[in-house]
């Protein structure tokens, strides 16, 4: 079609240009500016290795590599393996409680990973709760701190992913192939391994790959529960705290070695799932049968229990929020003290929680849609390269992309370090290709033929766009866009980077009393956030009419 | 009123050529249909003339305005489109009048002629339901009544009844045509489905590998087909070769019919397509020779399978008899009625029977 594959200066072409601008300044300037200051020492001039070089040649910074991956990969092990029969079960039973325990799983997936691991340190830490209670039975429990601690928290944080994912795609198994694998003589485990899992395959690939990637880059639980145990984040936000002001070159290179690894780990992953790529479509979706007998038993335990266990710190963090504290200890009794001086003090933050997010959603709505529409309808050379810029940020960890963004914009005419904007800016860059992909398949969904009736019977490119495909992709949108506005509220890794006194968020102050030790004022504050995510999922449920939540 | 021109239009992907240079007329308030086998261009060409498609050379001309570059929302066409394309966030009312509110006309006028198409497609009741209440032919009765409402020169349809059921799909046959003589627009009308373009079209392009093979009546492109792909592609024939000896067709076996159009053709092979309701099964008398291989009684028509003494299998049609029914094994003889017959030369790209003089009725 001659509209969509040549570059024409209209409406769609300015848009586009438009686009290529926000992202080159934005995302590519500030990436190369962070290279440039890896490989060019800052005294002289000169260009150097010596930052890669430090970094590969001493085991103290080289050894946090391993560990992230080490936990990386023990985390998707795990959450692949609560996260896939979770959600078989739940495709093929009728069980009790359901719609309650799904939107747990989803809040537990929703609230930021570092409460995860403050609340387990709170129960299972030096002085945790269950800790001492076996303590008084003689009983002395593992150590939660360092490996075992980093890979409990993420696991159970991040396996609703997998679920979610599993979910959707089991939902496109049609019953008739699980009815043929029966009638062949499989059924059971050895069906859920040797047919389930196998069509399943390519999400549970893509849910691996988002279990990786953020674990990798999760920096708030090693940071907390880690102790001796330092990851890859850790040494990079260290370094660079210590170094502002100084030679940002050695933080620097370890930023680019890590973008250069979740590349590796990103191309690897789509080699493979675009061999194993099929489509599935059911027109029978899998029934849901009563379980009997032990498999009752079991089912019920092991949702049961993986909720439970998953909602703990949720629920342990509420209820010390209500705690009377005195300083910093909790004593016995209830009161409100810890909301009072969390409003007090931080009451900033909550504000800065619901605006610098509600800025950022706008302009992620806003280019989203112009860039699904350009991705789809107008494929040229220039709306590829949107494409491919726009994918960029997939690779790119939150600490990483929140110290490019200082370092480029720290300095006039671009100063920007500091501001509320900086901090919008982050979210955008960040939270834009999940929005784009969602849209873009909202899109693809509608036949071009309707925009293609609008233009026949004489409308503008502008009022085809904003009076038919818009309002028909307006429900995805809205959708879309409060799950970007939950993960937003609950960002920690660029916002630690990006802060200051005035922009400080919800999560940054609940990580910083943490650090501090004013647990009440922590719990009180990540309370709120929870309430905030709870009520966006709430509204999300209402709007898209009941349905189950899916990704 | 309208008439279309196409001028050696040429409609290329890249370097593969879909459609390299084809010329047509189309007369003003006619109903033209474009038919021929998936992916012969047909929906290609219709998209050319809607200017959803661009065109690589040559020209098409509504009247004597040339098209080629004119935005699609300025061709005043009106369109029709295979999955309707009905705005799902807009009433049914509001979907018609969205092509008028698209030409700033007053509300009052936009409320009048709404009503007046929606009563013509016999939908009025509808008018503030959403699509996604609609049936299939409800809304396929929206999707004219909007393509209609904003007197487009030119009406385009691609493969409108497709989606519907076969019975529904015979009701929407009668509303198109009828709609289309009532409003007397000038129509471009894309299927597949020869029975559906022989019943509504007044006249028909038979389309492959994106040139037209033959434009003509129903009944022109039936009983004298310009070529074998159209003998074989519109109806069913049997194509049964021949040799022209002293203006006469010589059959194997030596059965021979002569044809006052074959003077001249003497010595030339030729391939004769012979409808199954073109033989007559004798049981004695001249004929080419067969064996009957089975039959199917249909109640107003018997179907038979012959093979002939040189092997080939053939299709026949007569009309049912009372007496008994040729049996398996049976020995018969086929002639052919010779004014029906059509002859095509070895190519099959020649029809010998419509002489120059036919061309000129």
């Amino acid at each position: 079609m001659k509209d969509n594959n040549k570059f024409r200066l209209d409406m769609w072409g300015i848009i586009t240009l438009c686009v290529i601008l926000v992202y080159v300044l934005f995302l590519i300037y500030p990436m190369a500016h962070l290279m440039r200051q890896s490989v060019y020492d800052a005294e002289t001039g000169r260009f150097t290795l010596e930052n890669f070089a430090k970094f590969f040649s001493k085991s103290y910074y080289f050894d946090t590599l391993l560990n992230s991956f080490k936990v990386s990969i023990a985390a998707t092990v795990l959450s692949i393996s609560i996260g896939t029969p979770l959600a078989y079960l739940f495709s093929i039973f009728k069980i009790r409680g359901k719609a309650v325990l799904n939107i747990l799983i989803v809040v537990a997936s929703m609230s930021a990973p570092f409460i995860g691991a403050y609340s387990w340190i709170l129960l299972l830490g030096r002085s945790g709760v269950i800790t001492g209670f076996f303590r008084m039975l003689g009983v002395t429990l593992p150590d939660i701190y360092g490996f075992g601690g980093i890979v409990l928290v993420m696991s159970l944080q991040l396996f609703p992913l997998v679920f979610l994912y599993a979910r959707g795609a089991l939902k496109n198994i049609d019953n008739s192939l699980l009815e043929a694998a029966q009638n062949l003589g499989c059924s059971g485990l050895r069906c859920f391994f040797k047919v389930v899992v196998p069509l399943i395959l390519p999400t549970l690939l893509a849910a691996s790959l988002l279990v990786f990637m953020r674990s990798f880059a999760d920096f708030g639980t090693p940071m907390l529960i880690g102790e001796g145990y330092r990851t890859f984040p850790v040494v990079l936000y260290t370094e660079f705290i210590n170094e502002v002001g100084g030679n940002d070159g050695f933080a620097a290179a370890i930023a680019i070695i890590a973008i250069v690894i979740t590349t590796v780990v990103f191309l690897v992953q789509k080699y493979i799932s675009n061999k194993k790529a099929f489509a599935l479509n059911a027109l029978h979706p899998i029934e849901e049968k009563a379980p009997k007998g032990a498999v009752k038993v079991l089912a019920y335990l092991f949702s049961y229990l993986v909720v439970a266990i998953a909602i703990l710190p949720q629920v342990y963090v509420t209820y010390t929020s209500f705690k009377k504290t005195s300083g910093k200890i909790f004593v016995s009794g209830y009161s409100l003290k810890s909301y009072a001086s969390a409003f007090g003090k931080l009451g900033k933050s909550i504000q800065n929680t619901i605006i610098i997010p509600l800025l950022a959603l706008i302009a992620i709505v806003v280019l989203a849609v112009f860039i699904a529409y350009l991705a789809v309808r107008r494929k040229n050379t220039l709306t590829g390269v949107v494409d491919v810029l726009s994918m960029i940020p997939y690779i790119v960890p939150g600490t990483v992309l929140g110290i490019a963004l200082l370092t480029g914009f720290n300095q006039k005419p671009l100063l920007l370090s500091g501001t509320m904007l900086i901090m919008v800016i982050a979210l955008v860059i960040r939270r834009l290709p999940y929005t784009i992909r969602s849209s873009v398949a909202i899109l693809q969904q509608i036949p071009m033929s309707i925009e293609e009736a609008a233009v026949s019977l004489g409308a503008s490119k502008f009022k085809v766009f904003s009076r038919v495909t818009v309002p028909m992709m307006a429900a995805g949108i809205v959708s879309g866009a409060i799950l970007s506005w939950v993960t937003m509220i609950s960002e920690l890794s660029t916002a630690i980077i990006l802060y200051t006194g005035r922009t400080k968020t919800l999560t940054v102050a609940v990580y910083t009393e943490v650090v501090r030790g004013n647990y009440g004022v922590a719990a009180a504050l990540s309370t709120i956030l929870t309430v905030l995510t709870v009520l966006s999922l709430l509204a999300f449920t209402k709007i898209n009419g009941g349905k189950e939540f899916s990704l | 009123m309208t008439n279309i021109r196409i001028q050696n239009a040429v409609k290329k992907y890249g370097e593969t050529t879909v459609i390299p240079g084809l010329s047509a007329e189309i007369k003003s308030g006619e109903l033209f249909t474009l038919l021929g086998p998936s992916g012969c261009g047909k929906t290609t060409l219709l998209r050319m003339i809607a200017g959803f498609n661009s065109i690589e050379a040559g020209d098409i001309y509504f009247n004597d305005n040339r098209i080629n570059e004119m935005d699609p929302s300025r061709r005043n066409i009106g369109m029709v489109f295979q999955n309707y394309a009905i705005f799902p966030n807009m009433t049914v009312s509001g979907n018609v009048a969205f092509g008028l509110k698209n030409r700033k006309m007053g509300k009052e006028e936009i409320a009048k002629l709404t009503e007046q198409y929606l009563g013509l497609m016999q939908i009025s009741q509808f008018a503030q339901r959403m699509p996604s209440q609609l049936s299939g032919g409800q809304q396929q009765r929206v999707a004219l009544a909007r393509a209609l409402v904003i007197s487009p020169d030119v009406l385009l349809m691609d493969e409108p009844l497709s989606n519907l059921d076969a019975k529904l799909r015979l009701e929407m046959r009668g509303v198109i045509r009828h709609t289309q003589k009532n409003v007397g627009i000038t129509t471009v009308y894309v299927t597949h489905d020869q029975e559906e373009a022989m019943a509504i079209s007044d006249t028909i392009a038979v389309m492959k590998d994106g040139v037209i093979q033959h434009v003509g009546t129903p009944k022109d492109i039936y009983q004298r087909p310009k070529n074998v792909f159209v003998a074989t592609f519109i109806g069913r024939t049997n194509i049964v070769p021949a040799k022209v000896e002293a203006g006469a067709l010589v059959f194997e076996g030596g059965y021979t019919v002569p044809l006052a159009c074959l003077a001249g053709a003497d010595g030339q092979q030729v391939q004769c397509s012979v409808r199954p309701e073109e033989f007559v099964i004798r049981k004695e008398g001249e004929g080419i020779r067969g064996t009957v291989k089975e039959y199917t009684y249909l109640g107003l028509n018997t179907h038979y399978n012959v093979q002939t003494a040189g092997g080939q299998l053939v299709e026949i049609v007569e009309e049912s008899s009372l007496d008994e029914e040729l049996k398996p094994g049976q020995e018969v003889l086929l002639g052919v009625k010779k004014h029906k017959i059509n002859v095509f030369d070895q190519e099959g790209g020649r029809n010998l029977v419509r002489s120059e003089a036919y061309e000129g009725q």
